[in-house]
Parts: structure tokens; sequence; C-alpha cells
């Protein structure tokens, strides 16, 4: 068996152990789905644009993904306090093979969570244009996932408790929820407020995913993915650089 | 007891900012050799020990594990030891079956290999019917016996202690030491261990170091140092070493800080 493989089950198994873990984590996506949804359907609809449940569902799936793998970050903290780190950290294996293998496994649990939101959509009824779309969206919320559950190992390398990792949360990811077009079209923003779209990667994931579910797109599926692969890697190179130094 | 040292540090010094841990400790243990190494809090045991682990640069000077350079042949040096931290370091919410098993991986043990070494140890240490059980539901004493068993999962040279029976009660400890001196016989293994029991040391140990304030101040049998000292037993040797003053008892910032993230996330 293989390292990564089994750094990855490990993040796996507790995910599946931890039943709270779970229902906390779709309990908030969902809250934003309905009080957003049902709130601002009216309205939207009224401005002539559509269903905005329809608009809201990739959103929220992303916006899911994108929480859950930074929650990761906060995990290697834990490892870090509970003391379970070092006993990677003395192991004959590389610090690369340790970083990949947690944050895949991070990945696949946000990945989930993310799912769990789709499906539920499926309950209120929401519908992808075709079916075929699910795979496409699998594939895009995996790069999301695996790039910030990258980004989130490198910033529980050296951030040293849970009051630094909110602040991270607060300064750095919320901003990139909210300003990402997951809640709103980036067609007829203010400029200065298209400009910061543009430069957020979150934007690119968020429009991929409206393209592959329901086919509205801002910057087209190609230039999205480029952005998120481009994204994935630089972060990636973040997470290994940081996690380099990590002390126990 | 073949004389070839296993462990050697050549001027070894270790600075944390302007603290000095461990000031230009120079010593060798033997193969197969109980090694205590006993001091003060804070006198750099554990650092001493992070070192020769890979988990932390020495300043300067070098060390030497079953003839790898820590620093330079991490990895080499890396497989030739099992560790018991000084604090846990067990997965809680797997069980003890699935942390012995990953430690397998991390190794490269084979499953074919891994699977009867882990159930002979796990039954060594009398855990084998609780092998299912997730760990964070193990006493203090069961995570130890646990995280032995682990530590010697990969047939390590050498298997480093730091202060394996804090806060157990004698039963565990003396069973502690049976199932240790029963694999250093069967598996011509060294044993580092620190502690602040000396009655376990003088039980124990072959060989005993004596460091303080981040120096080597002593090294010699119980029957070396309490000749040196014209005591009679070990505890009355180190206090005659160490003098009757009581240390500031300050744990390092990283530990005092870690024990306080400990308690902040159980509450
Ligand atoms: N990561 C660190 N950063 C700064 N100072 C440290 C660090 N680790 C240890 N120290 C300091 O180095 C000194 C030696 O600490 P060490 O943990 O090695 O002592 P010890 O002999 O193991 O003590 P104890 O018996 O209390 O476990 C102490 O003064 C401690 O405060
Ligand atoms: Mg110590």
């Amino acid at each position: 068996m293989n390292v990564i493989y089994i750094l990855w089950l490990r993040q796996v198994k507790r995910f599946f152990r931890a039943k709270s873990r779970i229902v906390g984590a779709v309990g908030q996506p969902l809250l934003f789905l309905l009080a957003l949804g049902y709130g601002l359907g009216a309205v939207y609809q009224r401005a002539g644009q559509g269903n905005y449940l329809e608009f809201l569902v990739p959103g929220i799936m992303a916006q899911t993904v994108l929480f859950s793998a930074m929650f990761y970050g906060a995990m290697i903290m834990f490892d870090k306090q509970f003391g379970f780190l070092k006993e990677t950290l003395v192991a004959p294996v590389s610090r690369l093979r340790i970083m990949l293998g947690g944050a895949l496994g991070g990945a696949t649990t946000a990945v989930i969570q993310g799912m769990l939101v789709f499906f539920i959509s499926l309950v209120i009824g929401f519908r992808p244009q075709n079916w075929l779309a699910v795979l496409t969206t699998l594939v895009i919320l995996s790069l999301l996932a695996i790039s910030i559950a990258c980004f989130s190992s490198g910033i529980g390398s050296f951030v040293e408790d849970m009051q630094g990792f909110q602040a991270i949360n607060q300064f750095l990811v919320f901003p990139l929820y909210f300003l990402s077009g997951a809640l709103y079209p980036l067609d007829h923003v203010p400029a200065w407020l298209r400009i910061v779209a543009e430069f957020n990667p979150m934007s690119y994931a968020v429009d991929a995913m409206r393209d592959t579910l329901i086919g509205q797109t801002h910057f087209g599926l190609a230039k999205d993915f480029i952005v998120l692969l481009v994204t994935t890697i630089v972060l990636m190179g973040f997470g290994a650089y940081r996690f380099r130094h990590i002390e126990a | 007891m073949s004389k070839e040292p296993i462990i050697r540090l050549e001027h070894v010094t270790k600075k944390f900012g302007t603290v000095t841990a461990v000031n230009d400790v120079s010593f060798e243990t033997r193969r197969g050799e109980l090694f205590a190494l006993l001091g003060p809090n804070g006198a750099g045991k554990s650092t001493t020990i992070k070192m020769l682990t890979t988990l932390v640069k020495p300043t300067s000077g070098t060390l030497t594990l079953a003839g790898h350079n820590v620093t330079k042949a991490q990895d080499k040096a890396r497989k030739s030891f099992g560790i018991v931290f000084q604090d846990p370091s067990v997965d809680g919410e797997l069980t003890a079956y699935e942390n012995m098993e990953l430690h397998a991986v991390l190794y490269s043990l084979s499953r074919k290999t891994a699977r009867p070494r882990i159930e002979a140890l796990l039954r060594l240490v009398e855990l084998w019917n609780r092998r299912d059980t997730p760990v964070k539901n193990f006493s203090g004493g069961m995570k130890r016996r646990l995280e032995i068993a682990r530590g010697l999962l990969h047939h390590p040279h050498v298997l480093f202690l730091d202060e394996p029976t804090l806060g157990l009660d004698t039963q565990t400890r003396n069973l502690l030491w049976d199932y240790v001196q029963k694999m250093r016989r069967e598996e011509n293994m060294t044993v580092f261990f620190t502690t602040h029991y000396l009655e376990e040391a003088e039980a124990n140990a072959d060989r005993i170091g004596i460091i303080d304030h981040g120096e080597l101040i002593a090294l010699g049998s119980t029957k070396e140092l309490t000749k040196q000292t014209k005591t009679t037993n070990l505890e009355q040797a180190y206090l005659a070493l160490t003098g009757k003053t009581v240390r500031d008892e300050e744990v390092g910032p990283h530990e005092a800080w870690r024990a306080r993230q400990r308690a902040r996330t159980m509450r």
C-alpha cells in the first residue's frame, strides 16, 4: 500500500466517522440555498433574469467545496496539537507525499460535501441541463477542492491557532467567495467589482460549474479551465513549499 | 553487547533564539545498550531526542545514528529508529489496528509482513482484544502501550522513549519495562530513554547520562555514578550532581502553547 493512499484514507475515514461534521458541513450551504434562493427568487425573476434558485445552485456547491477544503488546514493544526503530525514527520517519507496524501483526502471529503448539496438541490427541484454535466461538474469541483486543500495545507503549516485560522477565513476566504459571482451574475455589476472578480480564481470555478450545469457563462468554459488548472498548480506549489518547513 | 557505538553526538549544540537548550554535548551509546538520559525539567532531554530523530536540526555539531548522519542522510536515519514521544502522537479517531497499519505503510512494510507483526505486538502489549476500538476511548496507559507497540513495528535498531512512563500506575510501568526488555533481548535493540523516575533508570539502564542546563555533567553506570559522588543509590548521586534547588518549571514556550491549545480544543 502506498503512503499517499493511506493518508488519503485516513482523512476519508475520519470524515465518515464524524457524523456531526457532515451535518454541519451541509447545513450552512443549505441555509444559503433556501434563504437566498427563495428569498430573492421573486425579485430576480421580476428583473428578468430567470430562475434564481437554478442560478444559485452551482455557486453554493462551489461555496461548500471552498469552505470544506479550507477546513482541511484546521485539521493539520489539530494534528500538530494532538501530536499525530510528529508520527508522520519522523517517518522515512517525503514531506511532499505527506502533504499530498492529506490534501487529497481533504479534497475528497470536500467534493463529497459539494455533491451532497447537489443531491439536495435535486430534491428541491433543480435539474442540470443534461446528466453528462454531472461528470464535468465532478472534475471542476475536484480541481477546486485540490487547489484549496493544498492552499490550506500551506496555511495550516504555519498558522499557530484557531484564531489565526479564522482571521485567514475572514480576510481571505470570505472575500474570495462573496466577490466571485457565486451569488449574483457578473454581467451587470459595477466595473470595480467586475475587475476584482476577474482576478479571483473562485469566479472561474463558479462560472465553469454554471456553464456545465445550466449553460450560463461569463468567461467561457475554456478560459475557466485554464485559470483553474493554473491556480491548482500554483497552490500545490505553495502548499508543498510551506509544508516542507512545518515543525511539529 | 558489542562496543560499536550506535548513537554518537559530537559537540552538539541547539539554540532556540537566545535559549541554549543543548550546549556542546558529546557522547556515545553502544549497540544493544539501555541508555538513560536524566536531568531536571528543561535540561534539554527532549531537544536531544528531537535532534536525534530529525524533528529539530542542531545549530552545530554532528549526530550519527546507526552509521547515518542524521542531518545529511535523514531517510536512512529515520528508518533505523522507533520513537515514543513525550506527548501522545496516535490518531484518536482511528482504531488501534488502523494506527498500526498506517505506521506499517509509512515504513513501507508489505501487508503480508505487517499483519503477523501487528498481531504479535498488539498481543504483547495486551491490546489485541481492543484492536478495533477507536484510540480516543483508550486510557493513558493503553495509549502508551499502543505507542510502544507502534514504535517497535518496523524492527528499529534504536527505540527512543521520552518519559514513556509519565503518569502511569506502577503496574503499567512495570509491564512497559517488561515489554521493552523482552523486545530488546529478542531483537538486539538499543533503547534510549528519559525519565524522572530515578528508580526506573537504576533498575533498567546499563548506563546513564545526566544533563543539566543543556550540558552533559556525568556519564556512567549507576555503580560508577554512586562511586564518583560517594553516595549509595542513583537518586542520591543524581541530587549530588544536579543540586537540590528546584528548576523554574517553565516548559518550553512551544510545549506550553500546545498544552493551552489542547485544553481549549477539548472544552
Ligand atoms: N521549540 C522550542 N522553542 C523555544 N524553546 C524551546 C523549544 N523547545 C524547547 N525549548 C527550550 O529548550 C529547553 C530544553 O527543553 P527540553 O524540552 O529539551 O527539556 P527537557 O529536558 O525535555 O525537560 P522536561 O523534563 O520538562 O521534559 C527549555 O528551556 C525549553 O524552554
Ligand atoms: Mg522533555
